[in-house]
């Protein structure tokens, strides 16, 4: 057999990476230069998704080249889009003043946790763009320099920006801590959009916008291969239940339009979730519609910069504008919602011809969402469920022993907490907390968001799973706990590999999949498929009669 | 050698203290000029750090959730570590100011690496080191008020009592005092052996707790060791918040020192991370209400941006959708008919930027 390569979670020894120093190097960290290691950093943008973006800089170029063909005045622009970046951003610029080094947020960082790289600490993170601001932008580190934290911008500074901007997921479980609020995934965020000014960009992210610009999604996938997509899970829908399903497909006049990552159509066990949403919406009689157009619910915009957050996401309004429905319904995603709850109205809106959302099932008004006009279906379905208007079956699920992973964006950036595990709790019967710290607010991040996802990176992303892993295994050790459920397709990727190599034996599960295998629906035949097509409730073969 | 710096900083203050007073005699600098223009800088500068940040505009709600939002009524919100309005924001900040909510929040992260691998603590040091400097410092400045007002309020009064509440020692001892210098003394240490703390440390962070370490044991000393004239500082204090300085007093250098040393803190705060203290209002994690999906909130610079329309997304994609039965707007037909008119005339199909 041959050697696994580095980009394979079998080339990583777990009591090698368990052997994690926490105690910093003698040298200053100013003085400590990046070392780009295989498995810890992620490839360039390709030139071409810069060109089709419009973007700066493109062109081919590698991390490890000496040369990374900056354009010649890289320093003034830089320090051009630091400025206008503190005069548009009050968050960065109080951000940059008001840290005191308490550390409090040093050991919140799962990258930290897991790797044990200072500058991984959350304050060393934001230290390595808050030491330039000191140098340009502040009179006391112009006049003392070193002294007061301040150093001049560099090419190694740039190089070590790039790493380890891309060694942070974006997951603000500092900033749960941190006694002002300082939010790291925000200063990333920034140090991100300044390195897209030099045309530095990983291509994990950039290739999903460009798909995502051209065809609606991330993934690429054209109107007719969608649609292709979706019949084939209906087929599967059928095999399982006996029930033949509609798919409407930009369908005007349609109440609702539903939008969900696409990674759901195209990963395991993502799409098993994906034919979770139709048989319900199928079950309840839910006038809804996909759109081709705004195929895409999640939005790599936001690990690239604000603009590339709107450019992505006017697709949604100006689609429901255009098929005429009256409110949008999101599925189960992490950083779909952070934009949809935190940026998505703002930016495009308002959206003012749409209705605040209404339940034509429970007669429920979503209230919360009167001018986003967006409902989460973890809401939506929880309201079904409190109204009484699915027939659960929750023993169904009874070989399953289930946790739920909290996804940063959904717990950090919202709080959409309760809805999530009161579905859960009425559709399995075998439900265990992970322990305190590592759920909620609190809750770990996968390892591999924010564009950090990819298999060359997958010794930081192993790394910055263990502390999700550990806890897992934590349950899966005390109460044999073999799913993890999570309502974020970036999880449902990647916490598949940080189970199996720190949890081995848990398989991770979207909650609708697992309403939809609950959900006893009309006419359906003797149960024996799940939606995975699994013989869970009797051998198939069996003759049904019997 | 940060700490080092810090430490020889701070000693080289007191000596300029000593020099200037103990052996140049300017008591007038160090006694009127210095103490007016060190608070005229505190002032000042705080506001203009402040109409700084408030210049820059806040173009996102941007809340860190820690609970449950608002949604369906019979859901139990967390209103203050999740606030949906203002007032439940402004709980969640009292709390935060008042508190050190997140702080309290802490834990520690304990590495076993093997089969348990990484579980986590409560940890409560840092906060009851915050808290207790925090308050101590607090008390500490409220006391001071006596010298500066005639008759002294009541409340000044009351809380001198309480804090020389145990009556030991002549003049009695402040518990204050002592929280005081062993909360800085505590702070100061755990920068200089946890590892990763010292590895983060500058001189911005040494400097000011080696100050105020300064401060608290200078006066310390004057209470307890040295005697003083505290009925003349009375008077240059009330001369000084009179506008009608008297001439300064013959207090021994140590008290200029400690004078010397506020003063020096004052001139540092508003240039200095302690504008944590103003900032922490400004923290858009914090100060805002997560109500964004009810109440759109608006950015000021929101400017056009390059989007795909749907006109574009269906041309390319026209002839595929129409073969799989997808719905269009315009079939192939009609679009290759419009594009032979269009050719000849103007294009009105244009129109990539979207509204606003
Ligand atoms: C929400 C309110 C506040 C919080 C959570 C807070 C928290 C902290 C923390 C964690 C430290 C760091 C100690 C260290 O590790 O070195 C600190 C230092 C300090 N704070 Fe505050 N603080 C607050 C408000 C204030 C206010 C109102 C003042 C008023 C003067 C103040 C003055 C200081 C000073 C002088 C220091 C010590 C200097 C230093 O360590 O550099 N703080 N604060
Ligand atoms: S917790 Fe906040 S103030 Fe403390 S070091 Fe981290 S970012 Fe700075
Ligand atoms: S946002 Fe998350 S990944 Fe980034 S520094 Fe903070 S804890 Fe680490």
């Amino acid at each position: 057999m041959a050697e696994p390569s580095f980009d394979s979670m079998d080339y990583y020894k777990k009591d090698e990476l368990l052997e994690v120093d926490h105690k910093p190097p003698r040298t200053s960290w100013m003085k400590t230069p990046v070392e780009f290691r295989p498995g810890t950093w992620i490839y360039p943008t390709k030139a071409k998704h810069l060109e089709y973006l419009g973007m700066p800089n493109p062109r081919d170029w590698s991390p490890t080249d000496e040369d990374w063909k900056l354009p010649d005045n890289w320093q003034e622009i830089i320090f051009n889009g630091m400025r206008e970046r503190l005069d548009k951003y009050r968050s960065f610029k109080v951000f940059m003043d008001i840290c005191v080094r308490c550390g409090a947020c040093a050991d919140k960082c799962h990258f930290f946790i897991g790797g044990g790289d200072p500058k991984n600490m959350p304050v060393l993170r934001a230290e390595l763009i808050r030491s330039v601001y000191r140098k340009d932008f502040t009179t006391a580190g112009k006049l003392l320099g070193r002294m007061v934290g301040a150093r001049k911008l560099t090419y190694d500074v740039i190089k070590e920006w790039f790493y380890y901007f891309y060694q942070c997921t974006e997951c603000r479980r500092c900033s749960v801590f941190c006694p002002y609020g300082i939010d790291t995934a925000e200063i990333t965020m920034m140090g991100r959009e300044l390195l897209h000014e030099l045309g530095l960009g990983v291509n994990w992210a950039m290739e999903p916008v460009a798909n995502c610009f051209r065809t609606g999604n991330h993934l690429g996938i054209r109107p007719h291969g969608l649609k292709d997509t979706l019949e084939f899970f209906a087929e599967d829908i059928e095999e399982a239940t006996g029930i033949s399903i509609d798919i409407p497909m930009n369908k005007k006049g349609a109440e609702v339009l539903f939008i969900t990552p696409s990674g759901d159509f195209l990963a395991d066990p993502g799409t098993y979730t994906c034919m979770g949403y139709m048989a319900l919406f199928h079950e309840i009689g839910l006038d809804y519609t996909w759109s081709t157009y705004a195929s895409e619910g999640g939005n790599f915009g936001l690990f690239t910069s604000h603009e590339m957050i709107k450019r992505l996401n006017a697709k949604m309004y100006a689609e429901a504008k255009r098929l005429g429905v009256k409110w949008i319904l999101g599925g189960e995603c992490g950083h779909m919602w952070r934009v949809v709850n935190q940026y998505m109205d703002t930016m495009n809106g308002p959206a003012d011809f749409l209705e605040v959302p209404k339940s034509p099932i429970t007669g429920t008004v979503f209230e919360n969402a009167k001018s986003t006009k967006m409902v989460h279906i973890m809401e939506f379905i929880a309201d079904l469920i409190k109204h009484g208007k699915l027939k659960l079956d929750a023993s169904r699920n009874d070989h399953l022993k289930v946790t739920f992973h909290d996804s940063c964006n959904p717990a950090r950036s919202m709080g959409i907490l309760e809805e999530p595990r009161y579905v859960l709790k009425h559709v399995c019967n075998n439900f265990y907390e992970m322990p305190e710290n590592t759920i909620r607010e609190q809750t770990f991040c996968c390892g591999g968001g924010a564009g950090l996802g990819t298999d060359e990176n997958m010794e930081m992303r192993l790394r910055g799973g263990l502390p999700r892993g550990s806890a897992v295994k934590h349950v899966q050790d005390k109460y044999g706990v073999n799913t993890l459920a999570t309502m974020c397709a970036i999880d449902r990727a990647t916490l598949q590999t940080v189970c199996d190599y720190w949890a081995p034996g848990v398989g991770v599960s979207g909650i609708t999949e697992m309403v939809a295998n609950a959900m006893i629906m009309k006419g359906e035949k003797k149960r024996k498929l799940n939606f995975r097509l699994e013989p869970v409730w009797g051998d198939p073969d069996e003759d049904e009669e019997g | 050698m940060k700490f080092i710096g810090s430490l020889v900083a701070v000693l080289l203050l007191v000596l300029l203290a000593y020099l200037g007073v103990g052996v140049a005699g300017l008591r007038e600098l160090f006694g009127v000029v210095l103490p007016y223009v060190s608070v005229v800088v505190l002032l000042l500068g705080i506001v203009w750090r402040v109409l700084c940040w408030a210049k820059s505009p806040v173009p996102f709600k941007i809340p860190t959730t820690c609970g449950q939002e608002k949604s369906l009524p019979w859901i139990k919100q967390n209103k203050l570590d999740n606030p949906s309005n203002g007032l439940q924001v402004v709980g969640r900040m009292i709390l935060e100011i008042l508190f050190f909510r997140s702080l309290f929040r802490n834990t520690r992260m304990d590495f076993r690496g093997g089969e348990e691998k990484v579980v986590y603590g409560p940890s409560k040091w840092l906060w009851i080191g915050a808290i207790a400097f925090h308050y101590s410092f607090l008390v500490v400045f409220f006391r001071h008020l006596r010298f500066f007002s005639e008759p002294v309020p009541w409340l000044v009064k009351l809380t001198q009592d309480v804090d020389g509440f145990f009556q030991l020692g002549v003049p009695a001892f402040y518990i204050t005092t002592f929280v005081f210098i062993g909360a800085v003394g505590y702070l100061l240490l755990r920068r200089l052996f946890i590892p990763q703390l010292r590895y983060i440390s500058l001189v911005n962070d040494y400097f000011p707790l080696l100050l105020l370490l300064g401060i608290g044991t200078t006066g310390f000393f004057l209470r307890h060791l040295f005697k003083t004239d505290v009925v003349a500082i009375k008077e240059l204090a009330l001369g000084l918040v009179s506008f009608g300085p008297k001439a300064p007093v013959e207090a021994s250098w140590l008290f200029y020192c400690h004078l010397f040393l506020v003063c020096v803190l004052f001139m540092y705060l508003p240039f200095s991370k302690i504008m944590h203290l103003a900032g922490v209002f400004l923290s858009p994690s914090r100060n805002m209400p997560n109500n964004n999906r009810a109440v759109r909130h608006v950015n000021p610079w929101n400017y056009p941006v390059k989007v795909h329309t749907y006109e574009e997304y269906e041309d390319e994609f026209r002839e595929k959708m129409y073969a799989a039965g997808l719905p269009v707007e315009k079939t192939p037909e009609q679009a290759a008919a419009e594009k032979s008119a269009g050719d000849n005339g103007d294009d009105a199909s244009s129109g990539t930027d979207n509204k606003e």
